[in-house]
């Protein structure tokens, strides 16, 4: 509750709350409701410009544009959470086995690391979509394990740094085990620089899916997608050029949001940085994922 | 409850680094363990609570109020450590963790050995505090390490080891970082504090002028073997190794230093 209330004394911060909050609400909006009903075509209103009853204009088979945004917002954040949920496991899974392990098996993970990081996710996810067919658990597990190994990456250096500071002695010194120092010394020590990284791994998502949507190894094309409507829409982006702006407009401005909320969430969660920036925790920019 | 320490021996990688020394801290006595850096105390220090870094090995016996430490597996270990053995280390800066706060940690070890819910680790906490004497003490719980001075910080260490009643406290150079004023301050803090419980203390330095201040006994250390041992008054006035008479010297130098200024 703290570290929301300093969240919202940024204005980065605020910013990313309201638009990750509104994404949110429309989502859960468009389960019960939409403007109009996404998947109903209507010959006699292809091509409408924004105006009323069709708030942001109709595609090319007289779908309302706004409602089609609407549940694309639920892919979004299915494909956004899930893979963040995956990276999270998996990179704490990584680091800790990197970092906290006896010798040869945390320098085997670190080499493991360097490996797969190498790896080019959403090249992997194309063939994987291409081989079995593509569907949104595709892009999860590509971009959650792509995006964990990034993660890993950097939280394992800082998590071997935590292990060998003072208090973490102490917390031994005191009767903690292993699990208790690691759940209450070791985790909240690295949270900052993996909230931040994290933050970037569900914009990295969004864009995964739209991209990988976009060209149609992603969502299928029954499943409502911000990037499978800019596909469908770019076709005629010479005739109808404004339509196309709604799907990019949304997925900009959700890659934007979550990425100043990372940003803001690191120095909120971070009591250091509270009064002046004393002692910065330096963070690396995520690697290339594509 | 006391300690004997008999033939401690610590390899790392195969290299004898504390070479077997035998010493024993009988139920309220204060022992202080004193060598230059290097001697080893710090690591007999980390052997007697079992917290030797990876690729360490201690050998010997270490028996506590009859028990034997030295193999006893992990998890009973792990028991003692807190609970009937405490340590203070010499970095207050680095020693409390900077995103908890400082009520949270001093209460940590009540939490871990008697289970205590939050409401009441709090309490504990405050009362800590208290007996630190940290100033406000109920606000002060509430605040996190870097908005404290060294002095206090390193009453909220003592708060820490202190909190579950240990009887035997370890401290490891728990003034070296400290200006002179604040570590008299905390000298006398923890003389109080360890009279007061009647627990047993084995202090560990390099300065023989502290060493004169908080302990009875002493025990020389030169490259991980016993060099000098006896009465801290004995070992003042008649130092027979040529390792504690370089202390000792070194101990005149800062007086003469510090009262010329």
């Amino acid at each position: 509750m703290i570290t929301l209330a300093r969240l919202w004394r940024s204005s980065t911060g605020r910013f990313g709350l309201v638009v990750v909050a509104a994404i949110v609400l429309v989502a859960i909006v468009s389960v019960f409701w939409t403007p109009f009903d996404p998947k109903s075509i209507d010959t006699g209103a292809r091509w409408l410009g924004p105006g009323w009853p069709h708030l942001l204009g109709t595609d090319s088979t007289g779908r309302d544009i706004l409602s089609l945004i609407m549940t694309g917002a639920r892919t979004t954040i299915f494909v956004a959470v899930g893979a963040a949920a995956v990276a999270t496991l998996f990179g704490i899974l990584l680091a800790a086995l990197g970092a906290l392990t006896p010798r040869w098996t945390r320098e085997a993970v670190a080499v493991l690391i360097d490996i797969l990081v190498a790896f080019p996710v959403l090249l992997i996810a194309m063939m994987i979509a291409s081989v079995w067919g593509g569907s949104l658990w595709v892009v999860v597990w590509a971009v959650g394990i792509g995006f964990g190994v990034n993660i890993a990456r950097v939280t394992r250096p800082e998590l071997r740094r935590v292990q060998h500071s003072d208090f973490v002695l102490a917390g031994r010194a005191a009767g903690l085990t292993p699990l208790q120092n690691l759940t209450r010394h070791l985790l909240p020590n690295v949270a900052p620089i993996f909230i931040v990284q994290l933050s970037w791994g569900m914009a990295v998502a969004v864009l995964a899916e739209a991209g990988l949507s976009y060209l149609g190894f992603g969502a299928n094309v029954t499943e409502p997608s911000w990037g499978l409507l800019l596909s469908e829409l770019q076709a005629y982006i010479t005739v109808h050029p404004t339509s196309v702006l709604w799907p990019g407009l949304a997925i900009t401005l959700t890659v934007l949001a979550l990425n100043l909320l990372g940003d803001a969430l690191r120095e909120a969660t971070d009591p250091t940085l509270r009064h002046g920036a004393r002692q910065r925790i330096p963070h690396e920019a995520p690697g290339v994922v594509a | 409850m006391s300690l004997v320490v008999t033939d401690l021996a610590i390899t790392i990688d195969g290299r004898r680094v504390v070479d077997g020394i035998s010493f024993e801290v009988p139920d309220g006595a204060r022992l202080g363990l004193i060598g230059e850096s290097g001697s080893g105390k710090s690591l007999t220090a980390l052997a007697l609570l079992g917290l030797l870094p990876a690729g360490a090995e201690a050998t010997g016996s270490i028996r506590w109020d009859g028990t034997e430490l030295i193999g006893m597996p992990e998890r009973r270990r792990a028991s003692f450590r807190g609970d009937d053995i405490a340590m203070v280390f010499q970095e207050p800066r680095t020693a409390l963790n900077p995103i908890r706060t400082v009520g949270r940690q001093i209460a940590e070890s009540v939490r871990i050995h008697r289970g205590v819910t939050r409401a009441e680790a709090r309490r504990i906490a405050i009362a800590e505090a208290e007996r630190v004497r940290l100033p406000e003490p109920a606000r002060i719980v509430n605040r996190y390490p870097h908005q404290l001075s060294g002095g206090q910080r390193q009453r909220v260490a003592l708060a820490m080891a202190l909190a579950c009643e240990p009887r035997l406290l370890i401290a490891d150079e728990p003034t070296t970082a400290l200006d002179v004023t604040i570590q008299a301050e905390i000298l006398e803090l923890l003389l109080g504090l360890v009279d007061d419980a009647g627990m047993s203390l084995l202090f560990i330095t390099h300065d023989l002028a502290v060493l004169s201040q908080v302990a009875t006994h002493g025990v020389v250390l030169e490259d991980g073997r016993v060099v000098e041992a006896g009465p801290v008054p004995e070992l003042l006035s008649a130092p027979r190794h040529p390792v504690t008479q370089g202390l000792l010297r070194d101990a005149t130098a800062t007086l003469w230093r510090g009262g010329a200024s």
